[in-house]
């Protein structure tokens, strides 16, 4: 860990002005990724801003008839929040599936958003990775990969966002709300993580020095037929393998409306709406259920000890589907999911 | 009844307060003045050579002391001899900074010493070291034909036993049999603890050393030997352990670290590592296995041969007995066991919880499903038409053997009478039920062990034995033994451990430590109690004038005659009247040699489990385990219970979930963190149920304990993989079995 300076920021133009005034500064969240990273050396910012007190913890209605979810909110306080719980329970679920109790209660939105993969190589500054050192070379491909993607990697990097949170989000589709030096703007969600291409130095799309303040989620929460469905190599306090968001809409057995987004795959929060579109008009049927999973790993390329997780992740949007379909989520999760 | 019996009953650890009150110290919890921080930096290649290490330009840092490495250690020991701990193997033991060849991946290479910890790291961070890098190879798969005899043995380790019978022409001639290979990745200790040493310097090269150990004799031993000091210059402290499970069996190189910088600054100093280092200090090694059964048309073995392939490193060569229990678990006339080892440039495997047993026992018992299904028997059935009466390895008796009864007892806890014996055969849904089960050996050993009790005037009771305690629950049981000898209350009692200052103690390791210390604090008790009585005996009309030491008993504070109980004296009034501020004994206690010869002294388990697959996502939950322990004399069910718990935990982790895995690009290990080496969260915990089979036991010990830590494992990784089969129809041969191997 390198030495660094400290400030708490008072409101988000203060935080803002902090940040900049500096060279290599980080805000600071719960701390419960970056800190992590900077003793392994991975990040070393010689400046912090606290943000985690600013006062961004609301949870509040939107007049669209939308939720905002504040940037410093925890991860505990949004998944318990009785909005969230009744409104949008994919989202409770998908929180309580990550990490732990602890882990949660220090975590905020805004850091769940942009933690890090959780890739071996990128952690281990001993091994060469592309991510935390341009141009050095990805130890993952034909290294050990087992939790590294399968849809939408790049010769450069096959790294997964290891978030559950937003998994839920990205079939959810809120706007990210950010404050930076040039002012104020609104991220769609589905915008605001990237692919890695020939630049996995980037997560995101966010600009140096801006600050996420809020998540807005739309009105439409799926509350009925819903599923957050996570598989993993324990059965909690292990990041996703593959984890499935499926949100439903339905009229009697046909699909109106459908969400689907994937965990554990890709470099961001993989939603697929070609497959919803698959699914709109479609029978809630295991024929059509098939054909959708299918749809959606056709294009995916195993990396060797990931090979499993195309054909893991074709079953599992197919349970997903069947679990949302039949409005079951927590019956057949106390199984799987044994989070909180 | 008595109040003073205590041995057999469930009192609370006796330590339990200080810890969770926080004033029990840990080694990295002794904050003697002026300590300096030390912090390592590890090789990130395999083999090769350090060219140069840039002291000078971290040196320049305020605050920075010292960088040491192989190019400024001063002079230190110079024969192997001198490095070799109780439990070295046999070859070269590695030496730290000795030398600017690397032969495993994060090697110690240089040690930064700084005024605070954050400084040595930061300083640790900056320190440039160049390297020349050679081809390594770590993957144990390239070494299939090149295994080799190990060149010597360490403590515990015995060659197995030469082969019985003709097993191969059984093999080949036997209508029903199997052939089969088991694997499983390498595995590291992981306890919470870190490893940390505090070096108090004392003056003129005389230390306190403040260390995580299972052996505090282990590393007086080794410090003295490497770094020239007496053994009255180097006290060495372990009173608490976070855990050790074996890693804290041998020195490691922490406390050479630590120990190095305060004799060249003169000064205390502490050396921590981090979780990332604590895989580059010895680990459950990588295994390949090999099992051939066969059987007669009445379902007896006809043969049965299993051989085991391990890592070792270029320097040592690591043994544990892998194969050994496989020739005595069951009566088999064609016999063979292989054992060979192959060297890799990783770092020495090292004893891990029932270490070899832990290893060969799911290979002879997964094998012993595969032969069962083979032949059309249950598992439980098969094993009760291959019971051996008798250990065929050394042609003996065992001491006891209540193995029947805890495969009688466990089965009948768990309904397996219930099962059917096709696999695929219990469904719910997606959800596929199996049942399977299995047993375990693990040797009951004595080691020599001395103890010292005194007695003061206010009636209160010191013993004290430099024995080591990870968490087991030492300090109550020698309390429990302690206390029931003297007839005291158990809060009369006070039992210390872990100080070279008090008398000689064995290694905590092997479940011995009950057996050994427990016998040497009774042993210890008892000439105390015969000063006592001698002390009683001088006073005067004494009740028990004439009496033998052997015809007296010590209940409820009294000191009194067996057969006329009136006869007696109150232990505080004897102290009082006779004037003497306390009474003192020390005792040695060695194995009966001559009454254990004849016989094979083992404890035993039968284990049952039933997991839940799912059929397409490969996901498992073992919900029910029953282990059935014949341990003989339990001192304490609560602890001895807890034992066998955190021994479920440890065999459903190694079927499940846990392995290091290398990366042999690098040849290093790749998921060195807790995030991603998985072991069991409470998550994954099933119901368990511990069943202590009565097992009377006169001839392995007067107490007629055999050790509960290693046993309590066994069984429990192969009756889970049993289940998995019973429940999907496949079988999984290479662990951990997570759910890719399912889909
Ligand atoms: C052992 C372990 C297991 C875990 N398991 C899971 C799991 O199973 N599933 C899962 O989803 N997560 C898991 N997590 C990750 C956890 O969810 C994240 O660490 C957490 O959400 C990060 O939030 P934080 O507030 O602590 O972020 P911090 O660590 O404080 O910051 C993370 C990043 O966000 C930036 N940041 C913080 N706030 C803002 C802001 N307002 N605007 C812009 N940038 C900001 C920081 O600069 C930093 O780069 C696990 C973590 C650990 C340590
Ligand atoms: S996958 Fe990405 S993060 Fe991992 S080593 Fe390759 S470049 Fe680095």
């Amino acid at each position: 860990m390198y030495p660094f300076t400290y400030s708490r920021a008072t409101d988000v133009a203060d935080a803002v002005r902090d940040k900049a005034g500096h060279g290599a500064s980080a805000y600071l969240g719960g701390g419960t990724n970056l800190i992590d990273l900077m003793k392994y050396n991975v990040e070393q910012p010689a400046h912090l801003v606290n943000v985690a007190k600013l006062p961004l913890d609301k949870i509040e209605d939107l007049p669209d008839g939308g939720l905002r979810l504040g940037a410093t909110a925890t991860n505990a306080d949004t998944a318990w929040n009785e909005q969230v719980k009744a409104r949008y329970p994919m989202l409770n679920q998908a929180i309580l599936a990550g990490a732990s109790p602890q882990l949660r209660n220090a975590a905020t939105n805004a850091g769940n958003l942009m933690q890090r993969t959780r890739c071996y190589y990128f952690y281990d500054i001993e091994t060469p990775c592309n991510k935390r050192e341009p141009g050095s070379g990805c130890s993952a491909i034909g290294g050990y990969n087992r939790i590294h993607a399968i849809l939408g990697a790049s010769e450069a990097c096959i790294a997964t966002h290891p978030s559950d949170m937003c998994v839920a989000l990205a079939a959810l589709a809120p706007t990210v709300r950010v404050s930076g030096p040039n002012g104020e703007r609104s991220i769609a969600f589905e915008d605001f993580h990237r692919l890695p291409g020939d630049q996995p130095q980037y997560d995101n799309i966010l600009a140096e020095g801006e600050l996420i303040t809020s998540l807005d989620l739309p009105e439409k929460g799926f509350a009925k037929n819903f599923t957050y469905l996570k598989l993993r190599d324990r059965h909690s306090y292990a990041f996703a393998l593959v984890s499935v968001a499926v949100g439903l809409e339905l009229e009697g057995n046909t699909i109106t409306d459908a969400r689907l987004a994937l965990g554990g795959v890709a470099h961001k929060p993989w939603r697929d709406k070609s497959a919803e579109q698959l699914l709109k008009g479609q029978p809630a049927t295991a024929e059509t259920f098939g054909r959708v999973a299918a749809h959606v790993v056709a294009n995916a390329v195993g990396q060797g000890s990931n090979d499993f997780k195309i054909e893991l992740a074709r079953r599992a949007i197919v349970r997903a589907l069947q679990q949302a379909t039949e409005g079951r989520q927590r019956a057949t999760d106390a199984f799987l999911n044994s989070n909180p | 009844m008595s109040q003073t019996d205590h041995i057999g009953k469930g009192p609370n650890r006796v330590d339990g307060p200080l810890k969770v009150s926080g004033t029990a110290h840990y080694a990295g919890e002794f904050n003697v003045p002026n300590l300096a921080y030390g912090y390592v930096v590890n090789s990130p290649i395999a083999k090769g050579k350090v060219v140069q290490v840039h002291a000078d330009e971290v040196l320049a840092l305020p605050g920075v002391l010292a960088v040491y490495s192989h190019e400024n250690v001063p002079h230190l020991a110079w024969f192997d001899r001198s490095y070799k701990d109780l439990l070295a193997p046999g070859g070269s033991p590695f030496r730290p900074l000795h030398s600017p060849d690397i032969t495993f991946n994060q090697q110690p290479v240089a040690l930064v010493m700084a005024e605070t910890f954050e400084l040595a790291r930061y300083a640790a961070a900056l320190l440039r070291v160049d390297y020349e890098q050679e081809k390594h190879e770590t993957n144990l798969e390239t070494k299939r034909t090149e295994g080799y005899l190990p060149g010597g043995g360490k403590l515990g380790y015995a060659p197995p036993p030469p082969p019985r019978g003709n097993p191969e022409k059984a093999w080949k001639n036997a209508d029903q049999k199997i052939e089969a290979e088991y694997t499983h990745g390498a595995q590291h200790h992981n306890p919470m603890e870190l490893f940390t040493s505090t070096v108090e310097w004392l003056g003129k090269d005389k230390i306190t050393v403040y260390d995580k150990t299972q052996g505090v004799f282990n590393v007086q031993r080794y410090l003295t030997g490497v770094f020239g000091l007496s053994k009255d210059n180097c006290r060495v402290v372990s009173q608490f352990m976070g855990g050790g499970f074996g890693s804290g069996l041998r020195p490691q190189y922490s406390v050479f670290m630590a120990t190095l910088a305060a004799l060249e600054l003169k000064r205390s100093v502490r050396v921590t590592l981090t979780r990332q280092q604590m895989f580059s200090i010895g680990h459950r090694p990588n295994t390949l296995q090999f099992v051939k059964l066969a059987t007669n048309p009445d379902g007896s073995l006809a043969s049965l041969q299993h051989h085991a392939l391990h890592e070792t490193s270029l320097f040592e060569d690591y043994t544990e007995n892998v194969v050994n229990w496989s020739g005595m678990q069951y009566q088999c006339d064609n016999v063979k066991l292989g054992y060979q080892l192959a060297q890799l440039d990783v770092y020495s495997p090292q004893d891990m919880r029932a270490p070899g047993a832990a290893t060969g026992n799911p290979g002879i018992e997964i094998a012993m499903d595969e032969m069962a299904y083979a032949a059309g028997l249950d598992p439980l059935e098969f094993r009760f038409r291959n019971y051996a009466e008798r250990d065929q390895n050394v042609d003996k008796p065992f001491s006891s053997k209540k193995l029947r009864e805890c495969y009688r007892e466990g089965a009948a806890k768990f309904g397996w009478d219930k099962r059917p014996l096709e696999p695929r055969s219990m469904r719910e849904g997606h959800l596929l039920t199996g049942w399977g089960m299995a047993g375990g050996v693990w040797d009951a050993m004595q080691m020599p062990s001395r103890a010292s009790a005194r007695i003061t005037a206010d009636g209160r009771l010191l013993v004290l034995s430099g024995a080591g305690e990870n968490g087991a629950g030492t300090y109550t049981i020698m309390t429990q033994i302690a206390a029931e000898t003297l007839g005291l209350p158990l809060e009369a009692v006070t039992f210390e451990l872990g100080d070279t200052d008090q008398p000689q103690a064995p290694l905590q390791g092997g479940s011995w430590t009950a057996a050994s210390v427990g016998t040497a604090v009774k042993n210890a008790c008892d000439a105390l109690g015969e000063k006592l009585l001698k002390l009683a005996q001088k006073q005067k009309d004494s009740p028990l004038k004439d009496a033998d030491y052997d015809e007296v008993e010590f209940v409820n504070g009294q000191l009194r005659l067996r057969r006329d109980p009136d006869r007696a004296v109150v232990l505080r009034d004897l102290l009082q009247a006779s004037g003497v501020t306390q009474v003192e004994a020390e005792s040695t206690a060695l194995p009966n040699m001559l009454k254990q010869n004849g016989y094979s002294l083992h404890s035993h388990n039968a284990v049952f489990a039933e997991v839940q697959v799912d059929e397409d996502l490969g996901t498992v939950r073992v919900t029910r385990v029953v282990n059935a322990v014949a341990a003989g004399r339990i001192l304490n069910r609560k602890t001895a219970r807890s034992q066998v718990l955190g021994g479920v935990v440890w065999g459903l982790s190694m079927a499940l979930m846990e392995e290091t895995i290398m990366d042999h690009k690098f040849g290093r290990y790749v998921n060195h963190n807790y995030a991603e080496y998985h072991i069991p969260v409470n998550a994954d915990m099933p119901h368990i149920d511990v069943l202590f089979v009565h097992e009377d036991d006169d001839i392995v010990n007067p107490l007629g304990v055999k050790g509960i830590g290693e046993v309590g494992m066994l069984g429990v990784t192969a009756a889970i993989a049993n289940a998995i089969f019973h429940a999907t129809g496949k079988r999984v041969r290479d662990l951990p079995i997570m759910l890719d191997k399912l889909l």
